[in-house]
Order: C-alpha cells, then structure tokens, then sequence
C-alpha cells in the first residue's frame, strides 16, 4: 500500500466509528477522517433535545479529544467539501474538494449521511424558517429561540416530534403538523403513535393531523405563519422535519450502485467490490435474525451507523463478520422516553402492556409466536428484556406477557431445542 | 484537576484528568479509554456506560434515579452492588474516583 491509506469522507456518527474502531482492531495504515462541516466531530441526537434545551452545551457533543485522534493518527479534516472523485478499478483514487485540495486515497469509505428533505412549498425560503439536520442549523436555531413565541413545526416524525418537546418546554406555543394520519407512521405502530399524541396534547403541543401544508405566509420580510388545511397557524418560526434524502451523489458519479442509499453488502462493501459505505448513507442488506431473504433497509440510526462501521472495520482488515446487534432506536420527547428494539415490519399481532399510574406504556410486537419488536415508553425493562430476547433469539410467550406487572425477563424463555 | 481511574476486566488501569461538569462517560469516551462504549451519547437510552464503582466510592456518589436503575438490569454485564451507569455521574471537585469497566458492554 502506499502512503495514502484510507480517506473516509463524511465525519459524523459513521465515519468516526469506523476509524476508532480500525484502530481499536489494530490496523496501521493511515486513515485521513474528512468531513464539509466547519466543527470538530461532534454527535447529532442530542441537537434536538438536550442540547437545544440548553441542558448540555457543545463541548458535550464532541466525539474525541484532539489528543486522542493525534495519538491514534487519525487525520482530522473540517471543512472540506469533495465534489469529485477519480477512482481506479483497484479501489484507489483522489478526492477533489471545492476549495481545490486533493485528498489520495488507497481505499475510500463513504460515510456521507444524508441531508435535510426540503419542502417544495410556497415561502418555504422565508427567514425563520428552518431545518434541523446539523450544528449550525441548530445553532441558529438555539440563536432565534430568545426572541421567537409561537412556532410551528412540520413533520411528526421523530425530529419534528423531540424539537417540539424542547420548544414547549422552553415555553413556546408550539403547533406540531403532520400530513398523515398520525405520528411517526414509518416507525411505531398505531398504538405508540396514539399514546405519544395524547401526551404531547395534555402538555400543550398543537397537534394537527391529517395537514395540508398550503404555504408558509410572510410577516414583512420574515415568515408569518403557516396555511395549514386552509387556515393561517401565526408562527414567528417554523421548523421543517419531513425527512432525509440519502447523500448518494458522489457515489453515483463512481458508478456505484445506488437505490435508496448506496447498495452494500453484508460486510459494508458497495457494489465495485472495494469502497465501503455505512451509517445513514447505506442501503443493506435486512440484518435481522430470520429477516425475509433479499430484504433491504436503509436506517437512519446511531445504533446502525455504529454497527454497519464496526462490520466496515473487520471488511477493512480483512475479517468477515457480519452485523452482530438487534437493531435499537431512542427518542427522547419532553419527559418521554421512546425505545424501540427491533424492526416490527411484518409483525401480525401487537400487546399492549399500559400501567397509567406509572406512566408506563409499552406494546409488544409478534409475527406468529416470535417476538419480533417492541416500542416502549419510559419502560426501559421492557426495552431491555425484548432487546436481550432478540439477540439471544429468545421468546417471549404472548399470553404471559399480557400482565404489565410481570417482568418480560421473567419470562423469557431460550429456544434450545 | 479530578481524576478519574479506569480500571479494565484484565486488571489494566487507566488515569484521566477530568473537567469539573462533564460525566464520567464523557471524560472516558472523549479519551479513548477502551471499555465504554456509550452508544446514546449520555442520554440514558443504551446502558452500554456500564462500570463497577470502587465500593469506598461509591457512597459518595449521588444516588441513582430509578430510570438509571432500571436500565442497569438490561447492562451486557450482570448488575453488581456497586454497578452505575457512569453519564449518570457528573465529575466535581476534587473527585478522585476509581471505577472499573465490565468485560463488555454490548
Ligand atoms: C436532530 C437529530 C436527532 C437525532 N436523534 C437520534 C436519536 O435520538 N437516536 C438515534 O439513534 N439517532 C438519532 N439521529 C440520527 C443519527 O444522528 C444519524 O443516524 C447519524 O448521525 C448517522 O450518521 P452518519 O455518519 O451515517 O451520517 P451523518 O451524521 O449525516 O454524517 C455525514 C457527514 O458527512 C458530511 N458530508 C456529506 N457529503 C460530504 C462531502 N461531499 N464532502 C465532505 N463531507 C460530506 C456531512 O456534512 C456530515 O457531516 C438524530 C439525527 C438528528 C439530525
Ligand atoms: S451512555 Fe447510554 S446509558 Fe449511559
């Protein structure tokens, strides 16, 4: 190999797993962890909760100490966008970044996440309306907090959701609009959606449903407010969270394969057989025990981005291993806590395990007898016992789980034969 | 400076000077100390910030709060007496705290 080694491009959750954990498994070549933001590695989650509650600051957020990456020889780069790629048919190339530097490279990593889904309405360009996807649109936000009172947000889904959540307890008046008929429908079943409405509602959320986001109005030179279902929803902000779009350019101009994220295979390797891609950018294979046969997902996790770039880092030093844990999610919304283990896709009977005086809440999810998912609620046992069953592929009985009071470990059961 | 100790499963001990605010995951994390893995970033969702508190320190911690308590049956490692989930534990002055990390955490 030549001096070059390997550039991951795209500094975030993904790409810096994947160099901490290439030298945690030993390997010495050199590693150059590039990325187009003009901040230090930092982590995404918390932009919408603690950190814009102003709970933690932005030291909290960061990943390593400048020490760590010297000592470990991790080339840090900020601020450098690629907007072109020569590659080889060996998997070697240059990087061109705008600013003209040329990154080489032996082997390339793509960890390029994906951006902000825009939405094509009217006003949608108007200051006060933003997007919450990265450090600065979050610092700008946190910067118009002081001085803004009724916001509406856009999107129910998780971020839309959290960023809600923190407003209201910032003590804004905050309308949460969602076009479909409930709450984060791509990720919770009918149940959850239900039970995290209602919450939000009784803490003074607006929550509309079913809305048509019209156009967003102007108050002289900055937004208004929302149309929303043919009535104007006064905002002095408006927050947009309608989703990600993979960042898959790059890799197309390569000519990898891309369909929804670019298309890996068990071991993170994109379809030239040589450039890795993990985290949010990555479309692979359904990595779930007992999984249907050619299923495919693209997730957008921390959970994942750190699974997929550990499997990245045995691929890389030449060991096969495929993607070990039970893919987990967390939402924290206000004084919800949303855990969710496992993927309930395909799932044909739900339990619903509800205690109102503790505020617990949970459902269970079952494709015929096996457990194969569950939602839970500031229930962290039940969270952990489902995603301890999963991994163990362990059951847990329908029937004896319909008792909120009984511990899910208690009766788990392994499937030795 | 406070100093935080961590000690791995195989006996190896590692000594960080810590800032006054930040958890004991925090200081462990940013440093590269292997043994932690804290995959939700302090947020209190993973239990993978596992660690076994030096039981003559471990009294002079605040006391957990149930969500903490709970999460920690769901650790890799099975529970001790002295088990905390360590972006739990905020480092103050003059904290000299010995801990150390289970065999795994996932
Ligand atoms: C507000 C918010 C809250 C979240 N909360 C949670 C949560 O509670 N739980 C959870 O599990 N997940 C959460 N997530 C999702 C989680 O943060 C992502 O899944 C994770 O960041 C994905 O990591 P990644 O490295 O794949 O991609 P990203 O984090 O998107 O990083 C990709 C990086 O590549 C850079 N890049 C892209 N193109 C180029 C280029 N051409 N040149 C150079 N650099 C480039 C990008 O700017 C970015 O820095 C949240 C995300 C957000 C935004
Ligand atoms: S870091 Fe996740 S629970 Fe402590």
């Amino acid at each position: 190999m030549s001096a070059n080694g390997l550039l991951i491009i795209g500094s975030s959750q993904a790409g810096v797993q994947l160099a901490v954990s290439l030298r945690a498994l030993g390997h010495a070549g050199g590693i150059t962890l590039l990325g187009d933001e003009n901040h230090r590695p930092y982590q995404r989650p918390a932009l919408s909760k603690e950190f814009l509650q102003g709970i933690i600051t932005k030291e909290s957020l960061i990943y390593r100490t400048q020490a760590y990456w010297d000592e470990h020889r991790i080339k840090v780069v900020k601020n450098e966008r690629v907007v072109r790629i020569d590659k080889h048919s060996d998997g070697s190339g240059v990087a061109h970044a705008r600013s003209g530097e040329v990154f080489g490279f032996d082997r390339l990593a793509l960890a390029l996440g994906a951006r902000a889904r825009r939405l094509q309405v009217e006003g949608a360009d108007l200051p006060g309306v933003l997007y919450l996807r990265n450090a600065d649109d979050a610092l700008e936000l946190k910067a118009r907090v002081p001085v803004v009172h009724d916001v509406v947000v856009i999107g129910g889904g998780f971020i839309g959701i959290e960023a809600a959540t923190s407003l209201r307890k910032l003590g804004k008046n905050v309308t949460l609009v969602e076009a479909g008929p409930r709450l984060v429908a791509r990720a919770v079943g009918p149940e959850t959606s239900e039970y995290l409405a209602k919450h939000h509602a009784e803490n003074g959320i607006e929550i509309v449903v079913g809305a048509q986001v019209t156009r967003i109005v102007a108050n002289g030179d900055a937004v208004g407010g929302v149309e929303v279902n043919g009535r104007v929803v006064p905002a002095d902000l408006v927050l947009i969270g309608v989703g990600v779009v993979p960042n898959t350019e790059l890799a197309q101009s390569i000519g990898l394969a891309c369909e929804n994220g670019i298309r890996v295979d068990r071991y993170a390797v994109a379809s030239d057989g040589m450039t890795i891609a993990v985290g949010d950018v990555a479309n692979l294979p359904n990595p779930v025990p007992g999984a249907p046969e050619g299923d495919r997902v693209r997730f957008e996790s921390v959970n994942n981005a750190i699974e997929q770039a550990k499997v990245a880092a045995y691929a890389i030093t030449g060991r096969r291993e495929e993607y070990a844990g039970i893919p987990w999610f967390w939402s924290n919304q206000g004084d919800l806590k949303l855990q969710i283990a496992g993927l309930s896709t395909g799932h044909d009977r739900t339990l619903v395990r509800r205690d109102e005086e503790k505020g617990r809440f949970s459902v269970l999810y079952y494709r015929g007898d096996r457990i194969i998912a569950a939602d839970c609620v500031n229930t962290p046992l039940d969270f952990m016992a489902v995603k301890a069953a999963l991994a163990q592929r362990a059951s847990i009985p329908y029937d004896e789980a319909t008792d909120p009071s009984i511990p899910l470990k208690s009766i788990t059961r392994s499937e030795t034969a | 400076m406070p100093t935080i100790t961590y000690t791995d499963a195989e006996g190896e001990s590692r000594s960080v000077e810590a800032n006054v605010g930040d958890s004991v995951m925090e200081t462990a994390v940013r440093n590269g100390v292997p043994g932690i893995v804290a995959e939700c970033g302090g947020s209190l969702s993973c239990a993978t910030c596992h660690v076994f508190v030096d039981p003559s320190d471990f009294a002079s911690l605040p006391p957990m709060e149930e969500m903490e308590d709970e999460m920690l049956y769901g650790a890799a490692v099975d529970r001790e007496e002295f088990s905390r989930l360590c972006c739990q534990i905020k480092v103050t002055d003059g904290m000299d705290l010995q801990v150390t990390t289970p065999k795994t955490q996932v």
